[in-house]
């Protein structure tokens, strides 16, 4: 029972929906929980019962590798009983609307159910038909709390402070809910922001959000700690957004050069999955000396079993 | 019928620029036998009984130039009888129904089976439009002519817009050549595609893909560029933004057109979207707060000759999804003048400019004998408690569609009795 008013302390939100919903005090203790758990993810012994005798369904409209199964992963570890639904062939395919699949999942009473969908909003409509707790793991190009957690955790443990850094995001903005929840995070937790995109990446009002916009890659990285590349999204792009991917390596692809604008011991950072030769150059992408590409994906787990423990009722 | 003798009311009826105190008389074949300040006691016969309506208004039956009705196609969603009752309750006495059913209302015998129902089954006067564009494909044009002959009011597209110039400018030649009225909706297809709602901080922190203004702005600007060449009876059906009212208030000054607006779009704006509220997904777009008092100010100046409720009835089902799956519109007939006089209310547009607006206004633009108290026609007409408080609740509607944009939401003024032909068809 001492965890559950523990809980009730020091979490504003049921859900977790968005970063947006978060005070920062919600974010430190999320950070702080998923701190315990990189060790014992590094231990021989990884199995906790935390979550036993819990159930956590994945419900996954978009296809996903790594964070799905880092979900999977990350409940199993805690001993829940994990789930992962099997889009392709279920009902929803015979025309079943969101609202109806979340109705059934509710009635066989699970206490977690971990969604992505490629529509905006997606979990918010989720989370107002169900009774259990909704993790949003990236809705359309709202939101994707759990990879902002997980990219400040990496921060953090590399340069053991968020607040003062310089932190550049760069690349398609537009289409992107890492670039959206990372904003969020970043700036709440003091760090200054500097947006590198192409116009036609960039959507509408973002300096509104306490960012600085640049459209120069080589300006956006001055002296930056830590330099965030994201993934070209070509399946979301309905229209000519780029003349080419040849053009955009040119202008917005992180190569040497570009890097050398920032600061000495700036780190990359990339969400996953990367489109080498596009929007990063390959050699940088492996240079375990500057990216930390691969500390992200294994901070994940951590950062989402907390979120489980935190959210699971 | 009897006779039927009304005093003391506040009667506006624009078309005949009467704003006074005074009385109503309708004959016995239901048209206004008497209007005005010099309608008193002493017109009326001694033995025969008179409502008192102090403090009241009456109004001619409102004409709403954008209405959506189910039939046919989508009979689960609007039929006339529904309509006829959601109209009724919101003093709408004469609409203009939309051509966007299924099938499309495209060619001579839909007319017919659309005026043998309206006839059969509406309790209000229905103007039909027909598409301008065969199966509102954008490329063919339909029998402007022929279908005028059998009723059809005006041309339209509804919910599409005509994208090519060259077939615009013919179109224009055309209902010239004719006398068609043309209404279009402005939005370019190109910048508008995928588009859910305004583009601006609202849709970039939800994550929607936004409607930049402009592209209401650039089918306007080219119209009108085309309406300077090929002159036309042309309308635009509603406008969203700020930039709209600049453009066609310089306009106005060198050309002959009109405009309208939704009554959505002059009481709310986009952050009345909140946590995504489908029911508020509408086309076009609700804007900015700076849009929205542009569009007020721009009824206020003459600007924008009509206010619409853009009634468009979708089912539950329709709504109860993400916000880009979701069906764009919301039901508003029945709400239409009251939240119009919200406006009156909070001292941003005068009454006598809203009932224009939804009167005589329309009516002129369409060319039809109604929205008017005038002596001999059919008496048409409401009574409307302008004080009144009263909440919108979903389940109070009349409409077969629930879908309001404006659940919950308290207002000031209701309609108490609506009358059509002198009958009284609607009664609080």
């Amino acid at each position: 029972m001492a965890t559950k008013s523990d809980k009730a302390v020091k979490i504003s939100q049921k859900h977790l929906l968005g970063i947006q919903d978060l005070t920062v005090s919600d974010i430190n203790f999320i950070l702080s929980e998923a701190k315990q758990f990189i060790k014992l993810n590094r231990s021989e012994n990884k199995k906790l019962d935390t979550l036993r005798g819990k159930t956590q369904i994945n419900l996954f409209f978009e296809p996903s590798t790594r964070t799905q199964s880092s979900f999977e992963l990350a409940g199993k570890r805690l001993g829940a009983d994990v789930m992962s639904m099997n889009i392709v062939n279920s009902a929803i395919k015979k025309g079943e609307t969101l609202i109806d699949t979340a109705m059934t999942l509710n009635a066989m009473h699970p206490n977690l159910i971990v969604v992505r969908h490629q529509d905006s909003g997606a979990c918010n409509l989720l989370s107002q038909k169900v009774r259990c707790a909704v993790i949003n793991a990236g809705d359309g190009r709202r939101e994707h709390p759990t990879q902002a957690l997980l990219d400040a955790l990496t921060i953090i443990e590399k340069k053991e402070k968020i607040q003062g850094l310089r932190i550049a995001i760069c690349g398609d903005i537009l289409h992107s809910r890492v670039a959206r929840s990372n904003i969020y995070l970043l700036t709440m937790l003091g760090a200054e922001v500097n947006i590198v995109a192409p116009t036609n990446l960039m959507p509408k009002d973002l300096e509104k959000f306490g960012v600085n916009k640049f459209s120069d890659m080589k300006k956006g990285l001055k002296d930056c700690d830590i330099v965030m590349m994201l993934r070209l999204q070509n399946e979301r792009m309905s229209s000519s957004f780029l003349s080419s991917n040849r053009e955009y390596y040119e202008y917005y692809g992180l190569t040497p050069d570009k890097l050398d604008c920032a600061k000495d011991d700036a780190l990359i950072m990339h969400p996953g999955p990367m489109n080498r030769g596009i929007e990063i150059d390959t050699n940088l992408a492996d240079d375990i000396n500057k990216s930390v590409i691969q500390e992200q994906v294994e901070l994940g787990v951590a950062v989402r079993m907390a979120c489980l423990k935190i959210f699971c009722n | 019928m009897k006779k039927k003798y009304f005093l003391n009311a506040n009667i506006i009826d624009p078309s005949n620029s009467l704003d006074e105190i005074g009385g109503l008389i309708i004959d016995e074949n239901g048209k206004f036998e008497a209007v005005g300040k010099k309608v008193n006691k002493n017109n009326i016969p001694s033995r025969e009984k008179y409502i008192d309506l102090k403090g009241k208004y009456i109004f001619p039956g409102l004409v709403d130039m954008r209405v959506f009705v189910g039939e046919p196609g989508y009979e689960y969603k609007e039929n006339f009888r529904t309509l006829s009752n959601a109209a009724l309750s919101g003093g709408v006495t004469s609409v203009v129904t939309m051509p966007n059913t299924n099938p499309i209302i495209d060619n001579v015998s839909m007319v017919d089976f659309l005026k043998r129902r309206g006839r059969d089954k509406s309790k209000i006067n229905i103007f039909p439009t027909a598409s301008l564009t065969k199966n509102l494909e954008g490329t063919n044009m339909t029998e402007f002519g022929l279908l005028q002959k059998k009723g059809i009011i005006g041309f339209t597209d509804g919910i599409k817009t005509i994208q090519n110039t060259r077939l615009m400018s013919k179109i224009m030649n055309s209902a010239n050549d004719l006398n068609s009225l043309v209404i279009q909706h402005a939005e370019d297809f190109e910048l508008a595609e995928n588009g859910m709602m305004n583009d601006g901080i609202i849709s970039t922190k939800l994550g929607l893909q936004g409607i930049p203004d402009v592209a209401e702005k650039i089918i306007i600007e080219r119209d009108l560029s085309l309406l300077e060449e090929y002159k036309c009876r042309y309308h635009i059906s509603q406008i969203s933004s700020a930039k709209s009212i600049d453009l066609i208030k310089e306009k106005k000054e060198i050309l002959k057109f009109s405009c309208g607006v939704s009554i959505n779009n002059l009481s709310l704006n986009e952050n009345d979207i909140g946590n995504f509220r489908t029911f508020l997904k509408l086309s076009p777009p609700l804007r900015t707060e700076k849009d929205r008092l542009a569009l007020v100010e721009g009824l206020n100046k003459k600007t924008i000759d009509v206010i619409v409720s853009d009634h468009k009835p979708e089912d539950e089902e329709q709504k109860r999804l993400t916000f880009s799956k979701a069906a764009t519109g919301s039901s508003s007939i029945e709400t239409l003048l009251s939240l119009s006089l919200e406006l009156f209310h909070n001292e941003s547009v005068k009454l006598y400019t809203i009932i224009e607006a939804l009167t005589s206004n329309p009516a002129k633009i369409l060319k039809i004998n109604k929205g008017n108290l005038n002596i001999g026609n059919n008496a048409d007409f409401c009574i409307v408690d302008i004080s009144k408080p009263w909440i919108v609740k979903k389940e109070n509607l009349l409409s077969k569609s629930k879908n309001t944009s404006i659940e919950n939401k308290k207002l000031q003024g209701k309609v108490t009795n609506t009358f059509v032909n002198g009958e009284e068809l609607y009664k609080l």
